[in-house]
């Protein structure tokens, strides 16, 4: 459930087909987003999940898994 | 000095996207102005809700989805206009350093603006858009440009309100005379039809209020004509150094022969009374390019339908034209396409260029009953066939700006 959510933001946002998603991809290198398209990534989850990512943990944050990892713990699922 | 020639054209304009649309629509006499369509007018209580917007574009041929949401209408415009121009004139080969961009806006992301302060207010500045700085600065349409084609010559913005067009075709003539580049992607574009653009120059009493008659609000020289009604697009040139061009077997619509700059120095937004500043604008302009007055054929004039620009520009035209002013044409593209702002001098140097090229004079509508301060022959309503071999295009603006620019018909 979550992580459907998670791939259907990427997916949007990147421009990146949901089926070329993967835990292990990382967002700069393997799906092209530059250091703007992760400021606007992350305001997307924020927005989703009703959560505020510190920069500080944003910094961390390099492929699909951690995003799903991360909002797994905020959120509490 | 080196000769400059016009190699290729491009247009997004309220009367039709690209070039042939836009010059079949312009010498029919074709009126793009409507009720606003982008944003209901009614809701913010404004006295003007008409304009020129743009209706047929499809930003899908250029962008991804995910790009199209983030950039600018503004730098749209001029990228669409950059690649019909750039495959006019078949540029494929060339040295990236000797190409040069520069694109104006008088605005610039004006609508992105008004979003995010949106966005700000309401939601914080956490949700403001990583992208509104760089998709909406005024130089994004000429680095927009250059990022697509791997142009790395100069490249920047010139912002000089209604004249910036002329400007920054003027700029690109200059380098290019002087041997800095050899071609110049040059052109101006603007999207500001926003509830606060309009708002702001609705509370100047620029504009036309001429509501329920939309296709008969833009009508300069007229008697009845009561402001300038506001349009958008974006219009590109591409300039070539004369035997770049012809190395590489170009086809050459004219010559651009001369540029003058001036400013009246008088009032933050009113033409000067005797038009002196529109009158030594165009006077270096003809100097500029070694042309008597006696050989211009045609002006495709700043004509805004405001009371005080048509009447001064014709003042102006004659001072410096004397009995001539009578004999030469003269009309106004913003009769049609109304006034787009930074993209005017661009938009209207395609359709002067166009006019060189085919022997046809685009009227100036809506001239029913001419103001008799302004009696020269403004080429009213309908079209004419006229062989033009020598053409001035004038853009002033706020600032007290003016910019003129001479093209000329190559001799066989």
């Amino acid at each position: 459930m979550l992580e459907e959510k998670v791939y259907q933001i990427i997916s949007d946002q990147l421009g990146v087909e949901k089926d070329k998603l993967s835990p292990d991809k990382k967002l700069i290198e393997d799906l092209g987003a530059d250091s703007l398209d992760v400021v606007e990534l992350i305001m997307a989850f924020e927005e989703e999940f009703g959560v505020e990512i510190p920069d500080e943990d944003a910094e961390k944050i390099q492929t699909v898994g951690d995003i799903i990892a991360y909002l797994k713990e905020k959120v509490g699922e | 000095m080196r000769r400059v020639v016009v190699t290729g054209l491009g247009v997004v304009s309220p009367v039709g996207t690209g070039v042939k649309k836009f010059w079949e629509n312009l010498t029919k006499g074709v009126s793009g102005i409507d009720r606003i369509r982008r944003f209901d007018p009614d809701q913010f209580n404004l006295s003007v809700k008409i304009g020129g917007e743009v209706k047929d574009f499809d930003d899908s041929k250029y962008f991804e989805p995910k790009e199209a949401k983030r950039v600018s209408d503004f730098v749209k415009f001029a990228l669409a206009c950059a690649y019909e121009a750039i495959e006019d004139a078949n540029l494929k080969k060339f040295d990236p350093y000797r190409v040069g961009v520069i694109v104006g806006t008088g605005i610039g992301g004006l609508r992105d603006i008004e979003e995010q302060k949106e966005v700000l207010e309401k939601r914080g500045a956490r949700r403001v858009s990583p992208f509104f700085i760089p998709y909406g600065i005024s130089n994004m349409a000429s680095g927009l440009i250059a990022l697509r084609f791997g142009f790395k010559g100069p490249n920047y913005c010139v912002v000089s309100a209604c004249a910036t067009g002329n400007h920054a075709i003027g700029d690109g003539f200059r380098l290019i005379q002087k041997g800095d580049i050899d071609v110049a992607i040059v052109g101006g574009t603007e999207s500001a039809i926003t509830p606060l653009g309009v708002a702001g120059f609705a509370s100047m009493k620029a504009l036309s209020t001429r509501n329920e008659e939309p296709k008969k609000a833009s009508r300069p020289f007229d008697k009845d004509r009561d402001g300038f009604v506001m349009g958008e697009g974006a219009g590109i040139l591409v300039l070539e150094e004369l035997n770049h061009a012809l190395r590489r077997g170009a086809k050459i619509y004219c010559e651009l022969v001369g540029y003058g700059a001036t400013d009246d120095a008088y009032h933050i937004t009113a033409p000067c009374a005797d038009g002196e500043g529109a009158y030594m604008c165009m006077k270096l302009a003809l100097e500029d390019g070694k042309v008597k007055p006696e050989e211009v054929d045609y002006i495709n004039a700043h004509g805004t339908s405001t009371p005080l620009n048509d009447k001064i520009e014709t003042l102006a035209i004659k001072k410096l034209f004397k009995d001539h002013a009578y004999k030469l044409k003269i009309s106004s593209n913003k009769s049609m396409i109304g006034h787009l702002l930074g993209a005017a001098g661009a938009v209207e140097a395609v359709a002067t260029v166009k006019t060189i090229e085919t022997g046809v004079i685009p009227p100036t509508i809506n001239l029913e009953n001419p103001d008799p301060e302004c009696d020269l022959d403004y080429v009213p309503n309908e079209a004419v066939k006229y062989p033009v071999r020598v053409a001035l295009s004038n853009s002033f603006g706020f600032g007290g700006t003016n910019a003129c620019l001479v093209f000329r018909k190559m001799k066989d």
